[in-house]
């Protein structure tokens, strides 16, 4: 079997899967993808003959909430298929291996598919002492730097591998870091979200095994299909902002009639992803719909921009709730005094040169051309 | 009748093209900043009405947008018109490559802040320390400019606004750079502040007609003051 690896079409049509929901399965993927009509057919015709993709799966500092999205993708194919019964090579949650074994599979890997493996990393990677993160006897930096040598691309999934998240957040105890930061010279295609939208994760492996390159980015190493736009620019309540209705208190009337969240701490305005247009649990609902503002979740450094519920961010060193406000207030009264100062200390001081006239009024202002 | 017998002279100092800027700038940065915080912290104007008879908060942003393309554009214009303008308009009268300004920046100091000695400051344009307060406000222009434009880029497909799209990526994501642009505000203002303010302190205490030199061009100033001028040696920041 490891030798002559199966394509996902026959590892499907071998679970039971019949072709047409093997076809609807490609179809929305090519949607999700954003592809023209013709996206569908390469889809179909990838799944149906390239072999699976070899992927590694680390799990480091993290809550494997990443998982828990991705085995809840809209279609069962994507978590039945690409991750439970196919693409598995080595995935500590859930793999059925343990101990021996299971690093006897992901070194098999790396010996058997050099260049051709895809290695997926869910966690950041401390950093201010290796030993926060062991695996094996071996520290995670270690794992990843091996395993990332011959592999061909990275798949950061989630805020922590993508950004640190909440353990780099300050004062990042551990000095976690992001995957990109610590590796260098391989693809890293960051996958934004805590967790990230489980379809946007079944598109990007799709796309990799489809397109056999790495999706187009953004400049932080985003796939540009999924977070080109703001949370906010496809919001339904949108127009509640451009007409300046907004919810004043979670119990109050514009609350009630949907207005928009942008007062209560929406981060929708500074968030890429795609929660307004693919949303969660097969497409039901997301956080702005169930009537709680976006926390951010898809972009670095979230925790440290909170409160959640707090338009402004505090600013650090200011003590709780301080916010760029209430120190630019305070700044302007203390200018104002300054200045009320500085005029009555003028008067005093510099009382000769405000009176300075001479007595014998002759001579007036010349004017010369 | 009160008089005064210091022998003056009219010398123009503010061309109109530097002054129809400063205005333009004047008007361009009060907008920006009414809006800018409205944006920031919006009023609670509507209630209990639908999204469809509104647009005032949409309007406000659009506000915003013009002025900042007008504030940009009038921004390039003064810089350069900083290698053009006349000798107090120029560039090198706002980086301090120079030791005398330094000097210059120390005695105005001691004497218009903290009003410890009564010596004449020369200077016929900006004095050294104005200057300098100016090209630390151009870097705030700057900055403000590179994240405005920054979070402007991801919704528009326009060219000028597409060549600052490297800034969020750059400075980590739109949740710092609108920090960065919301704190900026507060320099603006605090700027707009003490500026006032000195104005009217150099009137009322040099009596060269400051303020209205910004409307007129014209200066008055003491004809020993334009002599030490004309004799270039002793004059500071002279072309480099």
């Amino acid at each position: 079997m490891e030798n002559q690896r199966p394509s996902f079409y026959e590892e499907a049509i071998g679970k039971g899967v019949s072709r047409r929901d093997f076809l609807k399965f490609c179809a929305t993927m090519a949607a999700f993808l954003g592809l023209e009509a013709s996206g569908v057919s390469q889809i179909v015709k990838a799944l149906e003959s390239k072999p699976r993709l070899p992927v590694i799966w680390f799990h480091f500092q993290e809550c494997t909430c990443c998982s828990e999205s991705f085995i809840r993708a809209s279609h069962p194919l994507v978590a039945d298929i690409v991750l439970n019964k196919i693409s598995l090579d080595y995935q500590e949650t859930l793999m059925a291996a343990s101990g021996v074994q299971a690093e006897d599979a992901y070194k098999a890997v790396m010996q058997k598919y050099p260049g051709e493996y895809i290695v997926m990393v869910e966690g950041s990677i401390p950093t201010e002492n290796e030993a926060y993160c062991c695996i094996g006897g071996r520290s995670a930096l270690q794992i990843l730097q091996e395993a990332v040598k011959n592999c061909k691309a990275v798949v950061a999934w989630g805020n922590c591998a993508s950004a640190g998240c909440v353990q780099a957040a300050s004062p990042n105890p551990t000095g976690a870091k992001p995957v990109h930061k610590v590796i260098s010279g391989k693809p890293v295609i960051n996958v934004q979200g805590c967790p990230p939208i489980a379809d946007v994760m079944a598109g990007v492996v799709v796309h990799l095994l489809t397109f056999d390159r790495i999706p187009q980015l953004d400049g932080l190493g985003r796939p540009k299909a999924f977070y080109s736009r703001r949370v906010h620019d496809t919001c339904y309540r949108r127009a509640n902002f451009d007409a300046g209705l907004f919810v004043e208190s979670f119990d109050d009337e514009g609350a009630k009639r949907g207005y928009c969240l942008y007062k209560m701490g929406c981060k929708g305005p500074v968030t890429y992803n795609a929660c307004g247009i693919i949303k969660w649990n097969d497409s039901v609902s997301y956080p702005i719909q169930s009537g709680h503002p976006c926390i951010g979740c898809a972009e670095a450094g979230f925790w440290d921009n909170g409160p959640f519920y707090q338009h402004l961010p505090e600013v650090a060193g200011f003590g709780i709730e301080t916010t760029a406000d209430k120190i630019g207030v305070g700044l302007g009264v203390a200018t104002a005094v300054g200045i009320a100062g500085h005029a009555i200390v003028t008067n005093i001081r510099k009382h000769k040169e405000i009176i300075n006239e001479e007595p014998e009024a002759g001579s007036t202002v010349e004017t010369k051309k | 009748m009160r008089n005064r017998s210091v022998p003056l002279r009219e010398v123009h100092v503010w061309e109109m093209p530097v002054r129809v800027y400063h205005w333009i700038n004047a008007l361009c940065i009060t907008t920006l900043c009414v809006t800018g915080y409205l944006i920031g912290d919006p009023l609670a104007l509507m209630n209990g009405t639908e999204a469809y008879f509104n647009y005032w908060f949409g309007t406000v942003r659009f506000i915003h947008f013009i002025s900042a393309f007008l504030f940009f554009f009038n921004f390039i214009f003064r810089l350069y018109w900083g290698f053009t303008g006349n000798e107090f308009s120029r560039w090198y009268n706002y980086i301090p490559l120079k030791r005398c300004q330094w000097k210059e920046m120390l005695d105005v100091i001691k004497v218009d802040v903290l009003q410890v000695t009564n010596k004449k400051i020369d200077s016929i344009g900006h004095n050294s320390l104005a200057s300098f307060i100016y090209f630390i406000t151009f870097l705030i222009f700057l900055l403000q400019c590179l994240t405005g434009f920054g979070m402007y880029a991801a919704m528009s497909n326009a060219f000028l606004p597409k060549l600052f799209a490297w800034v969020v990526p750059f400075l980590g994501g739109d949740m710092n750079v609108r920090q960065i642009h919301h704190i900026l505000m507060w320099a603006f203002i605090l700027f707009a502040m003490v500026h006032m303010y000195l104005v009217f302190y150099h009137d009322y205490i040099e009596r060269r007609g400051v303020t209205s030199s910004m409307i007129g061009g014209w200066k008055f100033i003491e004809e020993d003051v334009i002599e030490r001028h004309d004799n270039k040696s002793e004059d500071c920041p002279k072309k480099l």
